[in-house]
């Protein structure tokens, strides 16, 4: 049977990563690459980088990176982080990415899911979205969280998938940051709303929390998590461990 | 030399780095004699069918992958590229294939009746059923990665391992010197690794 999917996530700046300090003993603390490397051999079953470069010009920094990292691990890469068009995905694909995510791009421009759909095919599409709660009820937020769209949270999932996203991404604001668990409620919402794959954010801070999201939610597919698996907080084989004797499936 | 068959459909960066890695020589080409002259072809595939197979036909390259598989070299389909292999698939309508193997590719859909997602995306453990060169260095249950909306059926007699998805789906096929598998051995981390290894030594 297919297995629950566990994922970290690189945040990259000018080509190193963000958070990175201290990360495994390895002297060269924030090379990316390096870090790929080792949640390659702990048993990560994909992982996310996301380019939060600033400047236009010091971008191909980051797809040097993701070249390099594509050289030599193979499993399937998402990439994030200053897409903005159709062009932004041919050039992180040609790179060795599998499958490319999308957040303000796509709210800016919403034709862009089903235009990137059309030419890279469904699978390629990831559609990640940032929620938070207003007034009780889930908006989408824009610019890393600071602004609020004023779309709801709910619609724009629906209309993700209607336009040919193949994956979601649904990260809690609420949750984010906090390490007490992921946002179940947001969660089970968009999962009666849609079929296509869904990938939890935002709230992960021990290996329980793991195990509560997929033993409440056993249609989710995946657990997306930067700090905790950065800074060793939470090791993927252990968690992966304790899912399997919880009979969750998992790939050890 | 592996002939990385390039027919203007997906993203070849990560077959080509993975034979890179394993120390294997290797050439992306649309070149119809550097295919025929190659010792091993790799036909990989993402995208819609119908758009696949026409583009190879267009480009004649249909005829050079049957010329070359009548040499009994090593052929080896991946993902589209394997389905592409067979004698015909109903993805959005009826489409001829390349006839290699005998089957044919359907939808998920029609035959996963529970809630599972279509497309089946992740990490699935092999269930093999026939000892096959293909597999020299794999061990039952060993996990590989999946992307896709259709499956290969009625191929029973050239099935050399399937995954449990409700129903049992087609992983991999071979049929004498034409192989395929319908998961990334270029993304399934050192397990696919060694399959494509085994391609190299067959």
């Amino acid at each position: 049977m297919i297995t629950k999917r566990i994922i970290p996530c690189l945040d990259v700046r000018d080509g190193r990563v963000v958070k990175g300090t201290n990360f495994i003993g390895i002297r060269d603390v924030e090379s990316p690459v390096a870090l790929a490397r080792f949640y390659n051999e702990s048993g990560a079953d994909e992982l996310v980088f996301y380019d939060i470069t600033a400047s236009f010009e010091k971008r191909a920094l980051f797809t040097d990176i993701l070249r390099e990292v594509a050289s030599e691990i193979f499993i399937p890469l998402t990439v994030g982080g200053g897409i903005n068009e159709v062009s932004d995905f041919d050039r992180v694909l040609k790179c060795g990415a599998d499958k490319v995510s999308i957040n303000s791009g796509a709210i800016k421009n919403p034709r862009l899911i089903s235009e990137a759909a059309k030419r890279y095919g469904n699978q390629c599409v990831v559609l990640s979205m940032d929620i938070k709660r207003v007034d009780g009820k889930f908006k989408i937020f824009a610019k890393g969280g600071r602004e609020n769209t004023g779309i709801d949270a709910l619609d724009w999932a629906k209309r993700g998938e209607d336009s040919g996203a193949g994956e979601l991404v649904v990260n809690s604001i609420d949750t984010d940051g906090v390490k007490n668990g992921f946002d179940i409620e947001l969660l089970e919402q968009i999962d009666k709303l849609v079929t296509i794959p869904i990938v939890a954010s935002g709230g992960a801070g021990n290996i329980e929390h793991f195990v509560k999201l997929f033993k409440t939610l056993p249609r989710v597919d995946a657990g997306l998590a930067a700090s905790i698996f950065h800074f060793k907080e939470v090791s993927i084989k252990g968690l992966k461990e304790e899912l399997r004797r919880n009979n969750i499936e998992v790939r050890l | 030399m592996i002939a990385i068959v390039d027919y203007g459909v997906g993203n070849l960066f990560s077959i080509k780095s993975s034979l890179n890695f394993l120390g294997l020589e290797n050439k992306v080409t649309n070149d119809a004699n550097e295919i025929a002259e190659a010792d091993r072809v790799i036909l990989p595939g993402v995208g819609a069918f119908k758009d696949a197979i026409d583009k190879l036909k267009a480009s004649g390259l249909d005829k050079v992958l049957k010329q070359f598989v009548e040499t009994g070299k090593p052929l080896l389909g991946i993902c589209l590229g394997m389905q592409m292999l067979f004698e015909k698939s109903f993805e959005y309508g009826e489409h001829e294939g390349l006839g290699f193997i005998n089957g044919e590719v359907v939808a998920l859909q029609d035959d996963v009746k529970s809630d599972l997602k279509i497309p089946q995306m992740g990490w699935n453990a092999l269930e093999l059923k026939q000892p096959n060169p293909l597999f020299k260095y794999t061990k039952q249950n060993d996990y590989v990665y999946f992307v896709h909306s259709y499956y290969a059926k009625n191929c029973e007699k050239s099935l050399i391992a399937s995954v449990e998805y409700e129903i049992e789906v087609t992983a991999a096929v071979a049929n004498g010197n034409v192989f395929g598998v319908q998961f990334h051995p270029e993304k399934s981390g050192d397990v696919g690794l060694n399959i494509l290894r085994a391609f190299s030594e067959i």
